[in-house]
């Protein structure tokens, strides 16, 4: 390699695999564990969202979706009958296919961890994906979650079961009644894992949604990570909402990075957003802003309490900071270049990547997941990185989400996902996006680096 | 404080996420030598060092004020009446010393560490934790593996003041039958009797816990750090990089590379590593050149950490201290008055480089050999963390080039072993001038800066 591209790699890449603490050094299998309507899919699929935000290539793997790939329509619990011996043969057939796939994940395309979401509600299904992992050299975390509490049990059929491909032809009555015997179907043959029995195990026990844990034999750094997770997460309806400061001096003179203040249509947001804010009536709303003056500005003008948090600081641009893109293209033409090719791992020359903005609002994350209503008031690439965690973006949709200022996002958990409002406060601002533009390569004219460039003043 | 970018309207109280509304009181609950004043200790030396106002309180201290001499295990017979009184009024002593450290003093979390087996004790202890308005969670050892309990007993009761007067066999005999006193009215917290109560249960040594209740972000960083850690033998070594071109020159931070004794003393560390003969060596860095060219040096894999990166020297960074005293003698003169605390314009303070290096004692908790090789200020933070320092020793702590520090986990604390690779390098420890005084002159403010070239 020659002496710049050697740089570059060293720049962007730092030996990618060795880049970060290594997390596993071999695959590790997730196995779920519980009756229908215990939240398995809920946690599968948001510690898939975690892990991969982190870095961890992690995909779910949902029993039920392969059942429904192979018996087209779904007719009525009797599928899931204990003595219905057709349908045992299909969903064991299932289950292979799905072990199959995880093989093929994992010794094909890099995957790290896989989240096997299925019962798995007995010793002897466990004992066979304990065998296949055995063979395979992969590590085994089960996840099993226990409840009865009626009504979790039935809040959780309403959000989730209702809406499933099974249920399109039933009423809501007819549903609910046919989930409950399904649940029955299950009943009589589960097993939980049980802490003398299953001692050699590696497993977190979660019960009645969080209100006590028992966590047997952590293996390794990934599982304790996955432990805490889990730990801190909750099912209390909530809302978080995502803003940028005010529009800053610097944001007008099209100048990134820097601690410069609000100009006075950011002023004007603050206020603004006061207003929007009282007008939304949340409960214990706490606030939380970074070090920044821009944020704190903004923060002030609620006239409410707030917490400031360094994490939350935008990501620092290193020579290029307080710099017009015009600037950086006519100082660093290649950085500026290098950073369109790969903007999420792209580190700024004594500066940060997107993807070290990510490592250091982990615990960000994690005490939003703790929290319930939380209004964060902090910069662009911040936002878009808390954005892409919520939203299950790609490390390369998340450095183009759009994030513009005085908008507010209103994020509200709801089924498996996210619901996201946008609130636009109407106190005009510069636009701060800049595109991808469509020629990336180093020995691309200026015109064509700063074709996607937003105006200012 | 002045710092980059602090906002001067806002109060100290702001600068951190609020940990906690209300102190905290952790209490231990567990049979003699389970390891209750190990968690205990351990614990306030992980939350003071992340900022948070710990303080223990042994009940067993109390009790030695109290009864000068230690007499026998029948001290500690149920039905010994005397005892007992002594006992409950230790108790409530160390009790009132809590609330004294809680409420008068600024501190945030007490631990309580006492056998605390009963559901009697327990109970006094919430009635007293809602008196004053502290949330309790208890931490529980439970653990019946005899060769567990037995190399406890030899690592810190047979050092303990209560049997100076004993041999080993004496000791062993007696501090059995202590235990035994113990175990007729053992309650131990229960999931359904006390499924209203915070609690973590850890089982033989970490193998299993229950976590019952976690009420808020302080709890759920004691839990998860509480089953991070273990107590497998291993050592940890900490050392810098090799003497670097710009250490040779004087210049603070930057990016350079070895100079020709750096390379050498890489070279030395190989050799020494190699004679240590450990066993699963983990190697970190940085990903500053200096200490990758280091680890490199070693011939074997490495892992480079972001977060172990040095001090950001924000405006100052690359500068002589002459020249931080030329074009910034004001800021030279706070950093003086609080090294701690003080924050480079455009960079870092020690506290910021705390925050940043606690997932990397995590994981240093997590594991068992690992030899870190990083740079001054980090090496005093992490050294600080296993040496309980505080925050006004740490940024003057020790940590010359060249030289390795072997940290062993011992009884309650940590054997150090320093071992100078024997190549020459600079010297790039500044001590606190005697004057910090923003008016001070050129000379006072340079008094302690080391020779370079």
């Amino acid at each position: 390699m020659d002496t710049f591209a050697k740089e570059f790699h060293r720049r962007t890449r730092c030996d990618s695999a060795a880049s970060r603490p290594q997390f596993t050094n071999c695959p590790t299998m997730i196995v779920m564990v519980g009756l229908p309507a215990r939240g398995k899919t809920y946690i599968s699929k948001k510690l898939t969202r975690y892990l991969n935000w982190i870095g961890v290539p992690t995909q779910v793997f949902n029993l039920g979706q392969y059942r429904r790939e192979v018996v087209q329509t779904y007719k009525n619990y009797e599928f899931f009958r204990p003595d219905n011996e057709e349908a045992m043969k299909i969903r064991r057939s299932c289950a292979t296919n799905a072990l199959k796939d995880i093989a093929n994940y994992f010794t094909k395309e890099q995957g790290q961890v896989a989240v096997f979401d299925a019962t798995n509600t007995t010793r002897e299904r466990r004992g066979v994906i304990i065998s296949f992992a055995k063979e395979r050299g992969y590590k085994v975390f089960f996840i099993e979650s226990v409840c009865d509490d009626l009504e979790i049990i039935e809040e959780n059929i309403m959000q989730v079961k209702l809406s499933s491909p099974d249920y399109e032809n039933y009423d809501k009555e007819e549903a609910l009644v046919d989930f409950l015997k399904r649940i029955d179907c299950y009943k009589l043959s589960y097993v939980p894992l049980d802490e003398e029995k299953d001692r050699h195990l590696s497993f977190i026990k979660i019960f009645n949604v969080g209100s006590r844990y028992l966590v047997n034999h952590v293996q390794d750094h990934i599982q304790s990570r996955i432990v805490y997770y889990l730990m801190n997460i909750h099912v209390t309806p909530r809302s978080i909402y995502l803003s940028r400061h005010g529009e800053s001096e610097l944001n007008l003179l099209g100048r990134i990075g820097g601690d410069s203040g609000l100009s006075s249509q950011g002023l004007k947001y603050a206020k603004a957003l006061a207003e929007f804010i009282r007008g939304q009536s949340i409960k214990d709303l706490k606030v939380w802003s970074s070090h920044m003056k821009r944020t704190i500005q903004t923060a002030e003008a609620l006239g409410v309490p707030y917490e400031q948090w360094k994490a939350l600081n935008e990501i620092d641009a290193g020579v290029c900071e307080e710099m017009m893109y015009e600037e950086i293209q006519a100082t660093h033409p290649e950085e500026f270049a290098l950073r369109d090719q790969d903007k999420y791992r792209y580190r700024y020359p004594k500066g940060e990547s997107y993807e070290d903005l990510v490592h250091r609002l982990e615990p960000v994350i994690m005490e939003l997941e703790r929290q319930e209503n939380v209004l964060v008031i902090c910069h662009q690439a911040v936002m878009r990185c808390l954005l892409a965690y919520f939203l299950d973006k790609s490390a390369d949709d998340l450095p183009y989400l759009k994030c513009p200022l005085h908008t507010v996002l209103k994020l509200t958990p709801l089924a498996y996902g996210c619901k996201v409002e946008s609130f636009y406060l109407n106190i005009q601002a510069v636009n701060t996006h800049r595109d991808r533009p469509p020629n990336v390569n180093i020995a691309r004219k200026t015109e064509e680096a700063l074709q996607t460039v937003p105006e200012h003043q | 404080m002045r710092g980059a970018s602090r906002s001067k309207n806002t109060q100290d109280l702001d600068k951190r996420v609020c940990m906690t509304n209300c102190p905290t009181l952790i209490v231990t609950v567990g049979l003699p030598a389970r390891g209750k004043t190990y968690i205990s200790k351990k614990l306030t030396r992980y939350l003071n060092w992340i900022d948070v106002p710990t303080k223990e309180f042994n009940v067993g201290q109390y009790r030695r004020e109290c009864v000068k001499i230690y007499k026998s295990f029948e001290f500690f017979r149920p039905d010994n009446e005397e005892g007992l009184k002594i006992r409950k009024q230790c108790a409530l002593a160390a009790l009132n010393d809590v609330r004294q450290f809680l409420t008068d003093e600024g501190g945030q979390v007490a631990v309580f560490d006492a056998t605390n087996t009963t559901r009697e004790r327990r109970e006094t202890i919430i009635r007293f934790a809602e008196q004053n308005g502290f949330k309790v969670f208890f931490v529980e050892s439970v653990c019946e593996d005899p060769d567990v309990i037995a190399e406890n007993i030899v690592q810190v009761k047979l050092g303990s003041p209560d049997y100076t007067h004993c041999n080993t066999e004496e000791a062993v005999a007696d501090f059995m039958k202590r235990i035994k006193c113990y175990e007729n009215s053992y309650q131990p917290l229960d999931e359904e009797l006390d499924r209203d109560l915070s609690f973590i249960k850890i089982i033989d040594v970490g193998r299993r816990y229950l976590v019952n209740r976690v009420q808020d972000h302080i709890q759920s960083r004691i839990v998860y750090y509480l089953m991070n850690i273990h107590i497998t033998p291993r050592s940890i070594y900490l050392c810098r990089h090799g003497e670097s071109d710009l250490n040779i020159k004087g210049r603070i931070g930057g990016d350079s590379g070895l100079s020709a004794r750096g390379k050498e003393f890489a070279k030395a560390l190989g050799q020494f590593i190699q004679s240590q003969n450990i066993r699963d060596l983990k190697v970190w860095t940085s990903q500053m050149k200096r200490t990758i060219q280091t680890a490199e040096a070693l011939g074997v894999q490495y892992e480079q950490w972001k977060a172990l990166n040095e001090i950001d020297a924000g405006v100052c960074e690359e500068l002589m201290y002459e020249e931080i005293q030329q074009r910034y003698p004001l800021e030279f003169a706070l950093r003086d008055q609080d090294k701690y605390r003080y924050r480079y314009p455009k960079g870092e303070s020690y506290e910021d480089l705390v925050q940043r290096l606690e997932p990397v004692i995590m994981e240093l908790e997590r594991q068992e050999n690992v030899l870190v090789i990083c740079h001054q200020a980090v090496m005093r933070c992490l050294l600080a963390y296993f040496l309980d320092k505080t925050a006004e020793e740490l940024p003057y702590l020790k940590c010359t080039l060249h030289t390795v520090l072997k940290l062993t986990p011992m009884a309650y604390g940590c054997k150090v072993e320093s071992v100078c690779l024997n190549v020459d390098a600079v010297n790039t420890h500044r001590d606190r001038p005697s004057n910090v005084n923003v008016h001070r002159t050129a000379e006072d403010a340079l008094q302690t800066v080391p020779p370079h070239f």
